[in-house]
């Protein structure tokens, strides 16, 4: 084995094996502290946490190319619950009354193209101005959610079109349609970042933005595309998801950004940029949904939950750390 | 060679930045198939002219010629469209990346719908590994790779495209000889294609074995060029540094003290591996070495900022450990870092506060900082140390290099030490104010200080030094003093030839 060999398996598998920790822990508490007689390793169980994760996933899928590219996007939460509204009201617009069921499409078609274009418009602040993303989409995260409460006010946004229900409800060969549209983005983001040039360009630019520029790379476009697909990717999410309850209030979406930025960062994703893999994030998905169902499993309520979960956010942190280090020798900062 | 058209021709380029005449109507040209070196101490316009030539910079006068036609550069990537490839010596990888895909950054070969054609990609880039001999593969991530290793995919670069004209910029700085067999065998390929390279290096036996010319930069100043059969280091260094070299010896020592500071078998993992030396007070040592011989490394160590796995640190004879830098300084140890803009200097901050910055802790009358006190430390070594600026209030940016340099020390010198080191005193800084502070560093330890001075410049080390450590890949290969010392001896100890041998 290779020197540093050892330190990089452990960092790669570290998401799986927390995941299987997981797993054992809450089992055997479980067996212990559960109120209810089903063991947490049910089989449904689990198809059911695949499909709960689907809202963040989706997202976190996007926020992986995002941060590998070196930039952030915590504008996430409103994006989704703009394209909510836009889902949900659309479907009520008197243009689209002779469409029938075929108003669906067009309702999905509107709401992703809101999405995107909020993403791309990230972008091209980020692209044109040079201002650090994590100050442009701050900005974006407040700006867009002010437009959600232009909308409709404190009021919640309803509408439901049971047609949409069956749909989202269906399943198909034993998996959720939610569940199935989380495996199809990762594969498809996972091909994007490993296959294609724009995806390596993303890397290259997290890694040394230096390099990429006098190797003749356009930073800013691979930018603004990264954020475009984010912006698509966060509105496919709310697409996904309301499909299925049909209302959204004001205020849903919010903390999206910090669950999708955590689920990423404990896959391993670098927050300097140029490292980070799909499949970690995936694994960062259903790891930190684990916990939340499996501390509710064990009858702890959400505060609690959120305390873990920050704590163990910020263990892996350290942990990553100190696996980085080049021994002691390393100079102190 | 009339009858052959040069590839590449600068000519009369004048660059000016505020206060700063950089380059001063400086002409330079290439031919095909020729190695042209261009030479001059730092801050001579080297990097600035080749700055120019990939239009980093524009240049207020003067024009580039490729072949007949009259060129502007807008930028790195029409210099690049235009078969001009740098091969820069900080490297510029992306560490996370496989070789492969830094070899053709910016270029990777794509099948439909963008993706990208990783079998096309593997097979040209380790034709072009195979060429360059090198023990790695297309596959290997460049984080992995020694700095010598990752210098040669920089290197490998300069393959990829139908170059016309290749700039490498002190390429050998970080490798070994094997290497460098390998290196100027590729430049005699590149030779025979009829490009025409530019080789910037400080390293004579370098220039004299490959180059056809040499041209040499003083002071942003166009100072000839030399056929290179037809001369030798002598002429070429007196061009370069305008005085013969044997003029700046240090002439005088002063009466030594006790010793300050010893070291003896000091090992920090593979940086560097049983360093002895001692310096007394009243001397200066200096430390001479190529990039990377472990040189910072030592003074980081003593700075109290790496924990050195064997070996012990005495001062004045005792045993000490040196946890943090507050520990170093409370114990007499000042570090002057190498770089004196990021790690010396707040550059916002007007003098006072940065002369003050280690000490400010102290001054205080009740809770708040007394101003006075700060005052009257930053009158007393502007007067001692001669720092021109108008006031305190001046920020510190806005200093000229040779000043700023003196306000670090400055800022080190009212902590009181005992023993002061100083990495690099003289990068960037003018030639002017470079005998000044060789002056200084002189005068310091005239007046007890032990002084250590880390320095890539021959000239520099030789003037200012007592002793000479010379030090190659992390060990010291000998100790010289200053009569016994010769810039054949020095430059063959640190490359690793011979340097244990006596001269």
């Amino acid at each position: 084995m290779q020197p540093g060999a050892l330190s990089k398996a452990l960092k790669g598998g570290a998401i799986w094996g927390f995941i299987v920790l997981e797993l054992i822990f809450f089992s055997i508490a479980g067996q212990f502290l559960s109120l209810s007689d089903t063991a947490f390793m049910d089989f449904d169980n689990m198809l059911l946490l695949l499909k709960q994760s689907a809202p963040i996933g989706i997202i976190a899928m996007g926020m992986t190319i995002v941060m590998v590219n070196g930039n952030i996007d915590l504008s996430v939460g409103a994006t989704f619950a703009i394209a909510a509204i836009v889902l949900l009201d659309s479907m009520t617009w008197p243009i689209f009354a002779g469409l029938g069921d075929w108003v669906i499409p067009v309702a999905w078609l509107l709401a992703l193209l809101a999405g995107t274009a909020f993403g791309a418009l990230n972008g091209l602040i980020v692209w044109k101005t040079g201002v650090d993303a994590f100050i442009v989409t701050l900005g974006s995260m407040l700006g867009y959610r002010g437009i959600v409460f232009l909308f409709n006010g404190e009021n919640p946004t309803s509408h439901l079109n049971w047609t949409l229900v069956d749909f989202a409800e269906a399943e198909f060969l034993g998996l959720a349609t939610a569940s199935w549209f989380l495996l199809a983005v990762t594969l498809g983001i996972w091909l994007l970042m490993t296959r294609t040039v724009h995806g390596r360009n993303a890397y290259a630019i997290g890694d040394n933005r230096e390099a990429a520029v006098n190797a003749g790379i356009r930073v800013g476009p691979h930018m603004m595309i990264n954020f475009a697909i984010i912006g698509f990717l966060a509105a496919l999410s709310a697409v996904v998801f309301y499909s299925e309850s049909g209302s959204v209030n004001p205020n849903d979406g919010q903390l999206y950004e910090l669950w999708v930025i955590t689920a990423v960062v404990l896959g391993g994703t670098k927050i300097t940029g140029g490292a980070g893999s799909v499949i970690g994030t995936f694994g960062g998905v259903i790891a930190i949904q684990l916990l939340r169902k499996g501390l509710g499993h064990i009858g702890a309520d959400t505060s609690t939950v959120n305390l873990v979960i920050g704590l163990i956010l910020i263990a892996v942190l350290f942990l990553d750390r100190q696996l980085n280090l080049k021994g002691k020798e390393a100079l102190r900062i | 060679m009339s009858h052959v058209k040069p590839v590449l021709h600068l000519e009369d380029i004048v660059k000016t930045f505020p206060g700063v005449r950089a380059l001063d109507g400086v002409s330079f040209s290439v031919m095909p198939g020729e190695v042209h070196a261009l030479m001059g101490e730092n801050g001579a316009g080297k990097s600035t002219l080749m700055k120019v030539l990939g239009g980093i910079h524009q240049p207020d006068g003067g024009a580039i010629f490729m072949g007949e036609e009259r060129v502007v550069m807008s930028g790195p990537l029409e210099a690049k469209a235009k078969g001009i490839v740098f091969i820069h010596q900080e490297l510029s990888l992306a560490e996370e990346l496989s070789v492969a895909e830094n070899i053709y950054l910016g270029e990777l070969p794509r099948k439909s719908f963008g993706r990208v054609d990783w079998v096309t990609l593997r097979e040209k880039t380790d034709a072009i590994l195979k060429k360059l001999n090198v023990a790695f593969n297309a596959r290997t991530r460049v984080g992995d790779l020694s700095i010598a290793n990752q210098q040669m995919v920089e290197i490998a670069r300069a393959l990829t495209v139908d170059a016309k004209a290749v700039i490498f910029d002190e390429p050998t700085a970080s490798l070994t000889d094997a290497e460098k067999v390998v290196l100027f065998d590729v430049i005699a390929d590149l030779q025979r294609e009829g490009v025409g390279i530019t080789y910037i290096s400080h390293r004579m036996e370098e220039i004299f074995k490959i180059t056809d010319r040499i041209t040499v930069l003083r002071d942003g100043q166009y100072q000839g060029t030399l056929e290179t059969a037809e001369t030798n280091e002598e002429a070429v260094t007196q061009l370069m540094i305008g005085r013969k070299l044997d003029l700046s010896r240090n002439p005088s020592h002063h009466e030594l003290g006790e010793i300050a500071l010893e070291v003896r078998g000091l090992s920090c993992g593979s940086l560097y591996e049983d360093v002895s030396f001692h310096v007394r007070s009243g001397e200066v040592v200096g430390f001479y070495g190529l990039v990377g011989a472990g040189r910072t490394e030592i003074a980081e160590t003593l700075f109290g900022l790496r924990t050195p796995s064997h070996g012990t640190i005495l001062l004045e004879g005792e045993d000490v450990r040196l946890n943090s830098p507050a520990d170093a300084i409370a114990k007499g140890i000042s570090l002057v870092p190498e770089d004196r803009k990021g790690q010396g200097l707040v550059l916002g901050m007007n003098c006072r506060d940065n002369m003050t910055l280690p000490q400010v802790d102290d001054l205080k009358a009740g809770p708040f900082v007394a101003e006075g006190a700060e005052i009257s430390i930053f009158d007393q070594y502007r007067d001692r140390l001669d720092i021109r600026t108008p006031g305190w209030k001046q920020k510190v940016g806005n200093l000229s290099g040779g000043n700023q340099q003196k306000i670090v020390i400055g800022k080190w010198l009212s902590m009181k030490p005992s023993v002061l080191i100083v990495d690099e005193p003289t990068r960037g800084i003018d030639v002017g104010s470079k005998s000044e502070i060789h002056k200084l560093l002189r005068s310091l330890a005239a007046q007890g200080y032990a002084v250590i001075v880390i320095s890539s410049e021959m000239p520099e080390v030789l003037h200012v030094s007592d002793r000479i450590v010379a030090m190659y890949s992390g060990r010291v290969m000998r100790t010289f003093t200053s009569e016994e010392v010769t810039e054949d001896s020095l430059i063959q100890a640190i490359s690793g030839l011979g340097g244990d041998k006596a001269a």
